[in-house]
């Protein structure tokens, strides 16, 4: 493998709940153009680890949380930092599909529009093409640009999010149980997809879905109770775990 | 409890409850019915009967007659102006032409008798149609003048013939002479238009509500760009942006308990203040509107909350996701989705501040007022007041006009939901 590079950073994370500690100490890299897979029974605090990443915890009452995390080796709780620019560079796809209740070209544009990315309406054109192409939904909504993006299918509406994320050019996409509310077919549509992005976006994925985390990621992070047991490439964490508790919630014996 | 039973008494326990469940099924439903029924039916009563009182009021008895518009007393100054033709009298001509018609009435008691079967707007009809039309001067047309309100109402069977003269407001002797100008075919009814266009007055048969149709939308537009903007400012900034605290906590009761105050306190607070402090114009729009503005805001701040926490939160979560401010989600997503809710909630605010009496009668918005107010600091009254006013008054002509009132006034509120219901329907996207 070439030099592994690292994207962004947690250590000794601490997150609470108001009196509720919801993460203990996670120290993890997320490693530059590959997918991390966060696995874990419900509860764990992989979601709440993955909206630590772009601070989307913020606007959750009572959440406080504690230690570093960095991008590119800066510190994104930073109090000078603006935290509109910091979601700009890491997007966000969430578990259930919601489109904006507008049409699937402004589902696209809206996200380069108020950033200023697109200067003219044919680059904004062109940019929500190309997101549109990335996301794989081009083809099928090509002619039907102007349509309401809510009157996709499940499976499109996912990624005509993934679009929205794509367009504003972020560096990091976090995906929070992408696929949980999709059928098999569409799921597996967004995982060819997921693995497509990987050379252009580092991902992080949260997935209740063991079989998909051993597909589509290549590491692996297992939460248990807050606590981070183990992390490490995704072939070794399913085949050859060092953890008794990974074996056992890899093997389905509890989760 | 396990009871062993036989099983065809199981069977019969079974059926049973069965048919129960049905009876009270049915019950229920049969009450609900029963309630929708009775609804309607009080509703249907109240349009029937009004608009079956208002249906007199809706023509006006003009008789038509010959003047003869003597230059000496319609243009006194003898230069046709129009200064001079409205500083003319105008009495004697009408008032000759029907004398002419029954040369043989003479003494005072019954030349009064037979002035008051021609209503007051009578003279200023036909000055009106002569400021219209100066070359009548000097020549005798035949006019079509209005009636009083007592042959009006005579004409129309509300005063009757059998009832004892004493008790009657016309005397035997007008009747004849009501009689005499019907057999030759003079009397005529003809739409009351001055209903919509004229002031109020005295007169019932001049009495309009165009004043407090004025004064009513004046009143509501004060209201509406008061308590528009403020309340939907505020409902924002409480439902996305405040904090939860024991101060909000504060805020949102006191405007739960805002919403149920009576309207009475509201017009004192506005006497008390707006008059007595700031001084400000006693009877006018603009104070009424504040007033009722003060009303309407719990209601739209209560009902835009309820629209904004209808939003999905997903919605603030997608914006927030690509980079959107906390702000630009409220305003690029969340407000427009909350949109048509608000927006029924101001209507519905804005129809009671509507059909609200008595705040406005705290701050002198109940007086009479004959002048058409023309802008929002002129004294005026409103549609409810106007018939509340109208109900108060001896003649009995004003029955008929007190239920035409209300039928504007429904017509208005009518209107206004339906605006509701359009607004509704047209900013609404499926989800």
């Amino acid at each position: 493998m070439s030099i592994v590079k690292t994207k962004m950073e947690t250590r000794d994370l601490d997150v609470y709940y108001g009196e509720k500690q919801a993460l203990q100490s996670v120290s993890l890299e997320i490693r530059a153009n590959e997918v991390t897979a966060l696995i874990g029974p419900s509860g764990c605090g992989k979601s709440t680890y993955l909206r630590c990443l772009n601070r989307m915890n913020d606007v959750v009452p009572g959440c406080r949380v504690e230690g570093a995390v960095t991008l590119d080796g800066e510190d994104i709780y930073d109090p000078d930092l603006d935290v509109v620019k910091l979601r700009a560079r890491v997007g966000m796809v969430f578990q259930k599909p919601n489109p904006f209740p507008k049409s699937i070209y402004e589902n696209v544009a809206y996200g380069p529009r108020i950033h200023g990315v697109a200067q003219t309406k044919t680059e904004l054109d062109d940019l929500v093409r190309q997101s549109l192409a990335k996301a794989g939904l081009l083809e099928e909504v090509e002619n039907r640009l102007e349509e309401p993006g809510t009157s996709l299918s499940g499976g499109q509406q996912q990624r005509l999010c993934i679009a929205r994320a794509i367009a504003v050019s972020p560096e990091v996409i976090l995906m929070d149980e992408p696929c949980s509310a999709l059928d098999p077919i569409a799921t597996a549509r967004v995982e060819e997809l997921i693995d497509e992005l990987r050379e252009q976006f580092t991902i992080v994925i949260v997935t209740h879905s063991m079989q998909q985390a051993a597909r589509v990621s290549q590491r692996t992070a297992f939460f248990h109770l807050g606590i981070l047991v183990e992390e490490g490439d995704t072939e070794q964490i399913f085949t050859n775990p060092a953890e008794q508790r990974t074996q056992d919630y890899i093997t389905g014996r509890f989760g | 409890m396990s009871s062993p039973l036989p099983d065809d008494e199981r069977a019969r326990a079974a059926e049973a409850r069965i048919k129960r469940r049905y009876r009270a099924e049915r019950i229920f439903q049969i009450c609900g019915v029963s309630a929708i029924a009775f609804a309607l039916f009080a509703l249907l009563a109240l349009i029937v009967s009004i608009t079956y009182q208002s249906s007199n009021a809706l023509t006006h008895t003009y008789v038509r007659l010959d003047v003869e518009l003597d230059p000496a007393d319609v243009d006194p100054r003898g230069d046709g102006s129009p200064e001079s033709l409205a500083a003319g009298s105008y009495r004697g001509p009408v008032r000759d032409a029907l004398r002419a018609r029954f040369p043989d009435v003479s003494g005072r008691k019954a030349k009064r008798q037979l002035n008051a079967l021609l209503s007051d707007g009578a003279e200023y009809a036909l000055r009106d149609e002569v400021a219209a039309d100066p070359r009548l001067i000097g020549q005798t047309t035949s006019f079509v003048l209005p009636m009083s309100d007592d042959v009006d109402l005579f004409l129309k069977g509300d005063i009757r013939r059998d009832v004892e003269e004493s008790d009657r407001k016309l005397t035997d002797r007008q009747i004849e002479w009501i009689d005499a100008l019907v057999a030759e075919d003079l009397v005529s009814h003809e739409w009351n238009t001055r209903f919509l266009t004229a002031g109020d007055s005295r007169e019932p048969e001049l009495a309009g509500m165009q004043g407090a149709i004025r004064g009513s939308l004046l009143t509501l537009l004060v209201t509406l760009l008061l308590s528009f903007p403020v309340g939907v400012a505020a409902a924002v900034y409480l439902e996305e942006f405040a904090p939860r605290n024991r101060f909000t906590d504060i805020v949102e009761v006191n405007i739960n308990n805002l919403a149920a105050v009576p309207s009475i306190i509201f017009g004192l607070l506005g006497l008390a203040v707006f008059l007595n402090v700031f001084g400000m114009p006693r009877g006018a729009p603009i104070v009424g509107g504040i007033v009722l503005a003060l009303m309407t805001l719990p209601t739209i701040i209560i009902a835009g909350r309820a629209a904004l926490l209808a939003v999905p939160p997903s919605i603030r979560e997608a914006a927030l996701g690509v980079g959107a401010s906390p702000t630009q989600a409220v305003l690029h997503h969340v407000l427009p989705q909350a949109l048509p809710g608000i927006l029924t909630g101001t209507i519905i605010g804005m129809a009671r501040a509507l059909g609200e009496t008595a705040p406005l009668l705290m701050i002198g918005m109940v007086a009479f007022i004959a002048d058409l107010p023309s802008g929002p600091s002129d004294p005026s009254t409103v549609l409810p007041v106007q018939i509340f006013l109208w109900n108060d008054a001896p003649e009995r002509a004003f029955v008929a006009r007190t239920s035409l009132g209300i039928v504007v006034l429904l017509g208005f509120l009518v209107a206004m939901n339906a605006a509701a219901v359009w607004v509704r329907s047209r900013f609404e996207t499926r989800y």
